[in-house]
């Protein structure tokens, strides 16, 4: 290694897979994922949320975490957002695309969605 | 994408119960459920919490589990990888009345009272993966070091922080660096060495961070090597731990294809490499002297100080030789400064220490302590406690070189000092906790016997001395002791102290000298009234039957290997003294307690 900016890049590239094991973020996304949900196609919202967080350079302040059944099994797939300070957002028969406006336009700007949340259905 | 991940415990304590067999059955239960692409399998350095091994964390939740069977895997793979459902069985149950599960790691006592600098990384990376070391700040040390400050600037931070030898001595490290330093001779060769021969019998503090960091040593060295002008170095670490070694090869092989180990580090023209030397077991070559002389090739014996490694080392060089542990502190006081180091611990002891708690505690296990916690605090808090309701009596520090504190002084913060002011030591960090069953006698005499076999042999006080102790160790608990043998341990204990060549003899008699200090009272139970309080000394022993709760069931009879037990079917039996070996198996036959050991 020739310089300090080797060395810094490495640590750049290394670090959002590692932060995961911190528990940095305040901010929690939680996907449920009871039989439920993954038969209403919890998985892939799962995964799009995974995605667009990483894309969003969003990994040191949000957590992607499952949980199990919310008791709403005729919403699902349902999506909790945890944020410290705020009123829990209850997104509600989530798909894929959806995730990715969620992420750009709640987690990464602070607009929740209204459209997608329960209060709407 | 990664959305969660894994992480098993490889350190030895797991790995001995079963965690490869875990992350086997995890792989091809992930595979099964198409989850390889979302979940990541981490093998991990020691967590510290060994008696409950196999552990594994998931993250991002931190669910804890432990003690996890291959046969939970399908559930643990199904409910909460897939399905986000922790499996409440298997997370760690505090035992502290209240029923709720603890989950996350950080919450349990076990872990909140602990502070973690040397084993930071334990736990947490994958310890044969450099990147991951890199993305916890691994190797930034190096790199300021060797682009921001001089060798000088290196050890005055090591100085400021108030550093001390982990590996028992406690001699600043700082100071050790500058003799080392000032030292020119001819040529201008000098070494660095790490003392990775972790010899006490219990503790596995340097073990456990050569598996579970082992790129955290490298880099310390790297900077102890510019701080004194070495472009080499070697550690010496025992043939014993086969993983330590495996991961410290896969380290510097990594380290050096990346270039932070070999010529022109960051391009700054500073030379250096490390060499593994494997050690054969013997308890003395953790003596400095005697592993530099091991290092050369030549038969593991203490040479005589002065001159001192700082001046005459390795190949007559000048070297510095810190432990492990010592090492590990090094790039984290170089990134956070002297003043964050200086800020934890006790006036003359900076930092943290490592223990290994061992013996008669519910937690067993690897705990990381600000210098001054007391022991009440690692016996009671972190230990969880001494199990089955028994009483405290006595830790061991120090191993075979150290001595007890008993439960009378259980409020002594421990530090360097006040460990050397009530008889023990600090040592490597092996902590035998002790309950009311332990004999001290019997203590005493089984590190005693540990040094007799260790000892090197070159000198003589040491040679036959420690041996003409355990004699008289041995005819006292035979139950052939006289007073005067007391009087004839201490004066014996005095000559070796100060005969010795090497700190093997001169500490082999304090497991003696502190146990007839705090405990003179049990030497003089089995030397006049030829009896063994704790119920341990075998010779000392009587098995008794109690004609008044014994049913004459004839089971102990039964079970007796010796036929010592006579009696007829509904009658009270009694023991044949003579030929009883009071073995104990008619105590764990007889269903009334009938049974005495007296």
């Amino acid at each position: 290694m020739k310089s300090l900016a080797e060395l810094a890049a490495i640590k750049a590239r290394m670090q959002d897979k590692v932060a995961i094991r911190e528990g940095s973020g305040n901010i929690r996304v939680v996907v449920g994922m009871a039989t439920c949900g993954i038969a209403a196609g919890a998985r892939p919202v799962l995964s799009a949320f995974v995605e667009a967080v990483n894309a969003a350079d969003l990994v040191d302040k949000v957590t992607v975490t499952q949980t199990g059944c919310i008791g709403i099994c005729q919403y699902e797939p349902v999506v909790e957002i945890f944020e410290d300070g705020k009123d829990k957002v209850t997104y509600v028969k989530m798909t894929a695309e959806k995730a990715k406006r969620v992420v750009h336009e709640h987690l990464k700007n602070g607009m929740v969605v209204e459209e997608f949340t329960i209060g709407n259905k | 994408m990664i959305r969660t991940h894994v992480l098993i415990c490889g350190g030895t304590g797991c790995t001995s119960s079963g965690s490869m067999a875990l992350k086997e059955a995890l792989e091809k239960e992930l595979e099964v459920k198409g989850l390889t692409e979302e979940v990541k399998l981490v093998t991990t350095g020691c967590f510290g919490l060994c008696a409950l091994g196999p552990v594994m964390i998931v993250y991002p939740d931190g669910t804890f589990y432990s003690m996890v069977k291959p046969e939970d895997i399908p559930e643990i793979v199904e409910e909460h990888l897939l399905k986000g459902r922790p499996v409440t069985r298997l997370e760690y149950h505090e035992k502290t009345g209240d029923h709720h599960a603890v989950t996350s790691l950080s919450e349990t006592t076990f872990y909140k009272k602990q502070h973690r600098v040397a084993l930071r990384n334990c736990g947490v990376i994958n310890p044969e993966v450099i990147d991951e070391y890199i993305a916890r700040d691994g190797y930034a040390a190096l790199g300021k070091v060797l682009t921001e400050m001089t060798p000088e600037d290196v050890i005055k931070t090591i100085t400021d922080s108030g550093l001390r030898g982990r590996g028992g001595g406690g001699f600043p490290t700082g100071r050790k660096w500058q003799l080392a330093r000032v030292i020119v001779q001819d040529g201008g060769k000098k070494y660095v060495a790490c003392n990775a021969d972790e010899g006490d019998p219990g503790a596995f503090m340097d073990r456990s961070i050569l598996e579970g960091d082992p790129h955290a040593v490298l880099e310390a060295m790297a900077i102890a090597g510019y701080a004194i002008g070495a472009d080499e170095g070697y550690i010496y670490v025992r043939a014993e731990y086969p993983i330590a070694i495996q991961r410290l090869e896969i380290a510097i092989k990594q380290a050096r294809e990346y270039g932070l180990l070999g010529n022109d580090i960051f391009g700054t023209g500073f030379n250096f490499d490390i060499q593994l030397r494997l050690g054969a077991g013997a308890f003395v070559c953790g003596e400095e002297t005697a592993l530099m002389t091991s290092i050369e090739g030549n038969r593991g014996e203490p040479r005589p100080r002065p001159p001192f490694p700082a001046e005459k080392g390795l190949f007559q060089r000048p070297t510095v030789l810190n432990n492990v542990e010592t090492y590990a502190n090094v790039p984290q006081i170089i990134l956070k400064g002297a003043d964050w180091f200086a800020s934890m611990g006790t006036e003359k002891s900076k930092g943290t220490k490592v223990f290994a708690l061992g013996g008669k505690i519910t937690n067993t296990g690897l705990v990381e302590i600000p210098m001054g916690t007391t022991l009440r605090e690692v016996i009671e808090e972190i230990g969880g406690g001494i199990p089955n309701g028994k009483k405290f009596k006595a830790a061991q520090t120090g191993g075979p070189s150290g001595g007890c504190i008993p439960a009378s002084l259980i409020d002594t913060p421990i530090d360097y000092d006040n460990l050397i002011a009530i008889g023990s030591m600090m040592g490597s960090g092996g902590l035998i906790v002790m309950d009311e069953d332990n004999c001290m006698v019997d203590i005493a005499r089984f590190f005693l016997d540990f040094t007799v076999d260790e000892s090197c042999g070159k000198c003589t006080p040491c040679r036959i001395g420690t041996k003409r102790m355990l004699e008289i160790l041995d005819k006292i608990i035979d139950g052939k002791g006289e007073l005067e043998d007391l009087d004839r341990l201490e004066e014996l204990a005095r000559y070796i102290k100060a005969g010795s060549l090497c700190g093997l003899g001169q500490t082999a008699p304090n497991p003696v000298l502190s146990t007839l200090r705090y405990f003179r009272d049990e030497y003089i139970a089995h030397v006049v009234d030829k009896k063994c309080p704790a119920g341990v000394c075998k010779h000392l022993l009587r098995f008794v039957i109690n004609e008044d709760k014994c049913k004459g069931c004839t089971a102990c009879a039964r079970v007796c290997p010796a036929g010592a037990i006579s009696g007829s079917v509904k009658n009270p039996h009694s023991i044949d003294p003579a030929k009883c070996l009071k073995c104990g198996a008619c105590i764990e036959k007889c269903k009334f307690g009938a049974i005495e050991k007296k």
